[in-house]
């Protein structure tokens, strides 16, 4: 059975999270947030909240582990592929007009759906024109995603997920095995723009043409859903492309009317206005 | 028992034909919503519309921060973890599988036991992982009402003997029993 840890134990570790690393956690959804740190209780061998308290003010190193229980996100490449093969067709087309492209991956983690838009981007002929940025609250992922380095086991699958999402080429024209891993090329690489940015409490950056936020407003409250919402709106242009997770919506946001369904199906939206 | 404010159903291989009538066999009018998790390839996501044609009661795919509703049948959506946060609102996670399953059906009993404790029925059918019984052990231990598939009853019985492993649950059904008995003990009659 689990550990039991109660509501006003957690509120106090996310406040004192908040207040000695700024990093904000007090708005996420607490259902997941309650597994995520009984699952970083037995990665510590403690017994309460309290006691992981005070592994976090004796040990310097255990707060990164902690974000990792908190954060951290395994994605794949070319995840849904359904979504992509959408992109692809309906939207790329409309992004092909404009003379330079900014693109928003908000909460990259490790940097699979950044270098899966980077790689549709080239088959499409748009990635010398864009800046990709992509931005998460970790470090380590971010670090992570900079080296664009994933185990070559999982390379059979996104194989499987580009074809399905109309890939042109052959995916390994866009990394390189070096024992068991694959790196991500260069090439992509350059175009895109790993950095430090929390939907809890930056603000906005750039002006952008698409924003990807996909399987991110799951893990938030409605409260802080409608600032991650509001952000986007902010830093997307006039009629810009705003791509969500399958199962999340604007719908019931304070932001709903700001947005008009491009691909229900895949969760695109066009900013209105 | 305590007036049930939610069911909890889940179950895995050869759990869908016991599930169907168990769904038939409901009162047109119930007073909780019932959740169901069953392990489907990712791909289908027609259970709602398959028990829909079983039953008047409204079945429908939980979709993220929905309010669940009394006598909705709501379905995990394929691919995703549901779970039920404080408010009895619904939540969705991609974390990874557990018992390599997502939806999990330990991660929907958990969170509802959270939130419903003994007020909560939860159900372990057929299946052929181990997913489920620590959820259900965790209601058993909270005060709720547990019904396990009788693993001689079962298709596959791993699922209901992991459950039985670990604790002795309020009752132990044939599909025949379940379908009545979780119809009566939602009509607040005794079973």
């Amino acid at each position: 059975m689990r550990l039991e840890i109660s509501e006003p134990e957690i509120r106090q570790l996310l406040e004192i999270v908040y207040q000695r690393y700024h990093y904000d956690f007090r708005q996420y959804a607490g259902a997941s947030l309650k597994r995520r740190l009984q699952q970083a209780l037995t990665h510590f061998h403690c017994a309460s909240l309290a006691e992981l308290q005070e592994r976090l003010s004796d040990d310097q190193s255990a707060f990164p582990q902690l974000l990792e229980y908190l954060t951290v996100q395994v994605s794949d490449l070319f995840r849904d592929p359904e979504f992509f093969l959408a992109l692809r067709r309906q939207v790329t087309p409309l992004l092909a007009t404009y003379p330079s492209l900014k693109i928003w991956i908000a909460g990259c983690s490790t940097g699979e759906e950044a270098y899966s838009f980077a790689i549709l981007l080239a088959e499409e002929g748009l990635l010398d024109r864009t800046r990709i940025y992509a931005t998460d609250i970790n470090d380590g992922s971010l670090r992570k995603a900079q080296k664009g380095v994933y185990p070559l086991d999982r390379m059979r699958q996104f194989t499987m997920n580009h074809r399905a999402a109309g890939g042109h080429g052959s995916l390994s024209d866009y990394y390189h095995a070096a024992h068991d891993s694959a790196v991500m090329s260069p090439g992509l690489k350059q175009h895109i723009t790993f950095a430090d940015h929390s939907l809890a409490t930056d603000s906005i950056f750039s002006e952008v043409q698409l924003v990807s936020c996909r399987n991110v407003l799951i893990y938030f409250d409605r409260t802080l859903q409608d600032r991650a919402l509001g952000l986007f709106n902010d830093a997307l242009c006039r009629r810009g492309f705003l791509c969500l997770g399958t199962k999340e919506s604007v719908r019931f946001s304070a932001y709903g009317h700001r947005f008009q369904e491009l691909s229900p199906e895949q969760k695109i939206y066009r900013r209105v206005d | 028992m305590a007036a049930p404010l939610a069911v909890v159903i889940g179950g895995s291989a050869g759990s869908l034909e016991v599930l169907r009538p168990v769904v038939r066999a409901l009162p047109p009018v119930i007073d909780c919503p019932v959740v169901v998790v069953i392990h489907l390839p990712s791909h289908s996501s027609g259970l709602a519309e398959l028990l829909g044609a079983d039953t008047p009661l409204t079945v429908k795919q939980a979709e993220d921060k929905e309010p669940l509703s009394a006598g909705v049948i709501y379905i995990a959506p394929p691919s995703y973890h549901l779970l039920i946060e404080s408010g009895a609102t619904f939540a969705l996670s991609v974390d990874p599988p557990v018992h390599y399953s997502r939806p999990a059906i330990d991660v929907l009993f958990e969170s509802a036991c959270d939130v419903y404790g003994p007020n909560l029925i939860g159900v372990l059918l057929s299946g052929a992982s181990e997913d489920g019984a620590a959820g259900l052990q965790e209601i058993h231990a909270a005060g709720g009402t547990t019904i396990v598939q009788s693993p001689l009853s079962a298709e596959v019985a791993i699922m209901p003997a992991a459950a039985l492993a670990l604790f002795q649950p309020t009752y132990l059904w044939s599909p025949n029993e379940l379908a009545s008995g979780l119809s009566q003990l939602l009509s607040g009659r005794s079973a």
